[in-house]
This record gives C-alpha cells, structure tokens and sequence, in this order.
C-alpha cells in the first residue's frame, strides 16, 4: 500500500475554543479564546469587558461621599480596600488629618478583609483544583464569621460603605475588641483547616506544582502585583514599600515564592492569611479610645484643584486610585487601577504549553474579581 | 500518603464539631442590632405626623435617585389653629426600593431625623412579581414605625 496518506501529509490545524463568557470557571463574566492543538494551549485571547459597569465614569457625577458605595460594587471582595484608597484621595486632596483610633479600626478592617477574601480563594480555588464543593464549604464556614463580625460594626453583610472622608461613619460596636479577638481564634483554627485540608495533600501537589509557571522577569514586565508577583519571587508589598495608615508600626513578614507556580500563589496567600491574623493583634493592642472623625468636618466636602494617585495593597494586588480634582464636590475625573486587570494580562504567558484545564488552574490562581477587572 | 491522610484527619476532626448551618425557612438568623435595610420613615407619636417636612436633603443626596419627594403647607399648623410646630410637612413621598442601594446617606444627611435605615427585614419579605410594586408610598414607608415593629437601634 504505497499510496497511503502519511501522517505528515495531513494538515494539522489548530482548534479555537472559545471558553465563557458563562462558564463556571471563569469567575463570573470572562471569555477566553484558546487555540488548542489537542489539548495543548498554543495561544490564548482573553476577552473583557462583559461587567463593564462604567463606575468611574459614574463617579464623576457624584459627590465625594456618594463615590464611596461604588467603590464597594467596584471590588466586591474586598471592599474596605476599596473604600480605603477612595477616602485616602479625598483626604490628601482635602489635606484632612485622620484621627489615630479611625486609622487603626481601619486597618483591623481592612486586614479581617484580606482574611476574608482570601478565605474566598481558597474556596474558589479548591473547585477550579478538583476539590469541588468540600473547600467552598470549608472556606465559607470561616468567611462567614468574619462576614458576621463586619455586618454587627456595618450593618450590611457586603456593600459596607463604612469609611468616609476623615474617618469613620460611626463607632464601632462596644464588644469590637472582644468580638475581632473571637474572629481571629476562629481564623486560625480555618486557617489550620484549610491548610491540613490541602496544602500537603499529595494529589493537590500533583495537579498544581509546576503549573501555570510565570517567571519573575514575566511577572515585572507584565505589571502584576500582589500575590502573584510575590510568587513568582519578588518582594514587592506596598504596605511596606510605602507604607499608609500604620503599617510602618506594626511587624509582619512578606512572604515570598521560589517557583512562581499555582502552587505558590496558593501557599503564599495561606502565609498572607497567617500575617493578617499577626498584624491584626498588633493593631488590637494599640488601638485606645479617641474621636473618629476630625473635630472639624465640613457638611459639604469640596477640595481643592488637583490630583491625586493613591496606592494600597488590596487582597489582590496593588489597587491605584487617581483621582483629579478640578474644585467643586465631585472628580473631575477618577481612575481605578485595578490589580486584577493587571494581573489578568499575564493569564497568556501563563497558559501557552500547557493543558485547557491548566489554563483554568492558571486563571483561578491569580483570584480575579471581574467586577474590578472591568469597573 | 502522609498529607492525604491528614486531609482525612482534617475531615474527620469536623465530625466532632457543632453544626454551623441553619434549617432556613424554619430557624433565621437573628439579625444585628445595626442591620441595614431599606429606608423607612419615622413617626411622630405626640405630634402625630411625621417628622418629615419634606426638605429634599436626602432626595438631593440620594447617589441613585431612588426618592422623590413633595412638600406642603402643615394643615395643624399653630397658625392656622392646629397645635403642630412644624409649618411645612411631607405631603408625598415615594421610594423606590428596586433602585435604592442600602447606602445610609439620606439617614446622615436628614436635619430632622425623619429617616432611617429599617433594622427588622430580612430581606425576602420585600420580594414581589413585579418591579413597580417595590416603589413605596408614604403610608407603607410609615406604617413600620407607626405599628411599632422596628427594633432600636444604634446608629442614630
């Protein structure tokens, strides 16, 4: 049989798969276009834009005050991040002094966020991994005695709109201390959980070492912040780089990653979990009695011409707040730098060579809020 | 083989704990005294009226245009023979609970403390069919301070 085909005279082409915007991978509205040979990812083209909102465009028509909810909407995960550098624009703009007691409630809150949010990933990273449904139960036990503790202080489970221009909205509740103390026990024991659960499990190892790998020159020249810079060996932590609020008084390690795989970022966010819970107990012992607001706070909070850049670290990354003001009550023009967005370009570099559902695993490392991604 | 088998300790040491979960529609969860709700609005039981005079403040602070409000002359007004203090009073007010985003700032801004935010739902009470149900009118807004149901609160 000489006239059969050869192999090498087919001609091979490659699949586009297109994965979203509706799947449940993806982590809300996401689609990606992968060109598959086999199952080998040879490109990937992700696509956003499908929860685009226009929430800075929107804040341009608010006041300073009504900014702050949106903020809320804009990073649903970590939402006290997100109030956070609004508020620190709106106080550099203004040249506000915040009192001690506000800054410190605010940065047991915001670090009970990292918490929680983190909680989240471990959750939505088990069923990406293969843990279906038993960490998202897990997780979700822990997050909801931090949810709990915000909704006594806040009055609303998610949509807190808690900081304001100077300070705080009001005091919190008279048994905080004993109450965050409580909430960091039960974290520690969910932390305990989630790791003895899965860090070391050997199947976990299996299917995440050495996958979705970004290297650190990758990592840089991508813009990526947060977690999965540092995992891929890079300390880089804002908090400590420039520090705001009193990060500069409390001590906490930045850890960081060897390889710059998904099972880094999954083990670095359980050591970020592990320092939140230390920062938090420093700021309890430092936190005294005092005013919340600023003895004198104008009813309509108007700044003066200029801009401003905030950074902060948000669970996520690095979360930039520009804000330009051209006088008045309201941005003249405001802009999130979102970490996710950021973090979200390097998802090609991450996948290419690898398997679909690697490229899956890769995308669910990096904990991506698509609500912040497209604003 | 070592950390699948804490895994499985893991798992089993949870058969030893108390159950988190609630039976939902049977057992609710007790809500926090600052538990924010929709807004609602205050009555006042010696004069009799609301508190509202329906100065717009919180319409005009509202990020979502959720209310509107109208105003009118106090028909008990001591001027024309009634013993009320108040010279304007609410006369329509509406709220739109489909567009309103539970963000406490018509609370902060009223000069009368008119308003606040309801600390007795839970939410599913206020589901309807249709969207234009969900727009409230004065009586209904009143009608839970009136009746006595909301719980103290904290935030005032």
């Amino acid at each position: 049989m000489t006239n059969a085909l050869q192999p090498s005279e087919f001609e091979v082409q490659d699949i586009m798969i297109n994965m979203g915007p509706q799947h449940p991978a993806t982590h809300g509205v996401f689609r990606m276009v992968l060109q598959v040979d086999g199952e080998i990812v040879k490109d990937l083209i992700p696509h956003i834009g499908y929860m685009h909102r226009g929430a800075e465009k929107l804040s341009e028509t608010m006041d300073f005050r009504q900014g702050i909810g949106f903020m809320d909407r804009t990073e649903y995960l970590a939402q006290f991040n997100a109030e956070l550098g609004y508020v620190m624009a709106v106080e550099k703009l203004m040249d506000i002094e915040v009192p001690e007691r506000a800054q410190w409630i605010r940065m047991i809150l915001c670090e009970l966020n990292r918490l929680s949010s983190h909680f989240m990933f471990t959750g939505a990273f088990g069923t990406d991994a293969g843990v279906f449904g038993t960490s998202f139960t897990y997780a979700f036990r822990w997050r909801e005695e931090i949810l709990d503790l915000f909704e006594e202080i806040t009055g609303d489970r998610l949509m807190y709109a808690y900081f304001r221009p100077g300070g705080l909205a009001w005091e919190v509740t008279d048994n905080f201390e004993a109450r965050v103390r409580q909430v960091l026990e039960l974290s520690k024991q969910g932390i305990k959980d989630i790791d003895g659960l899965v860090t070391n499990n050997e199947i976990f190892k299996a299917r995440t070492q050495g996958v979705g790998v970004l290297t650190k020159e990758q990592a840089i020249d991508w813009g990526t912040t947060g977690p999965v810079l540092r995992a891929s060996g890079v300390q880089m932590d804002i908090r400590r780089d420039e520090p705001y609020l009193f990060y500069d008084q409390v001590e906490f390690d930045i850890p960081i990653g060897q390889n710059g795989d998904v099972y880094d970022r999954w083990c670095l966010r359980m050591e970020e979990m592990r320092q939140s819970v230390r920062i938090v107990e420093q700021c309890l012992t430092k936190l005294q009695p005092g005013p919340i607001q600023p003895e004198r706070m104008p009813r309509m909070l108007r700044t003066p011409p200029g801009e401003v850049y905030i950074r902060t670290e948000a669970p996520r990354g690095e979360f930039g707040i520009y804000m330009v003001s051209k006088g008045g009550n309201r941005p003249h023009r405001l802009k999130v730098r979102s970490s996710c967005f950021a973090n979200l370009q390097s998802l090609r570099d991450m996948s290419i060579g690898q398997y679909v559902a690697d490229a899956v695993l890769a995308l669910g490392s990096m904990d991506i809020v698509l609500c912040e991604v497209d604003r | 083989m070592k950390g699948i088998l804490k895994s499985m300790a893991t798992t089993l040491s949870t058969f030893a704990r108390k159950p988190v979960t609630r039976e939902y529609p049977e057992t609710h969860k007790e809500l926090p005294e600052r538990d924010r709700a929709f807004p609602v609005l205050l009555w006042d039981k010696e004069a009799h009226e609301p508190f509202c005079t329906g100065c717009h403040a919180c319409e005009r602070a509202c990020p979502v245009e959720c209310m509107t409000v109208l105003m009118k002359d106090n028909p008990a007004h001591k001027s024309v023979g009634g013993e009320s203090g108040r010279r304007k009073i609410i006369d329509k007010f509406w709220i739109d609970y489909g567009r309103c985003m539970r963000c406490n700032i018509c609370v902060e801004v009223c000069n009368f403390d008119a308003i606040t935010m309801n600390n007795t739902w839970e939410g599913h009470e206020k589901s309807v069919y249709d969207r234009a149900d969900l727009v409230q009118d004065l009586p209904m807004l009143l009608s839970e301070h009136r009746s006595g149901e909301l719980k103290p609160w904290v935030n005032e």
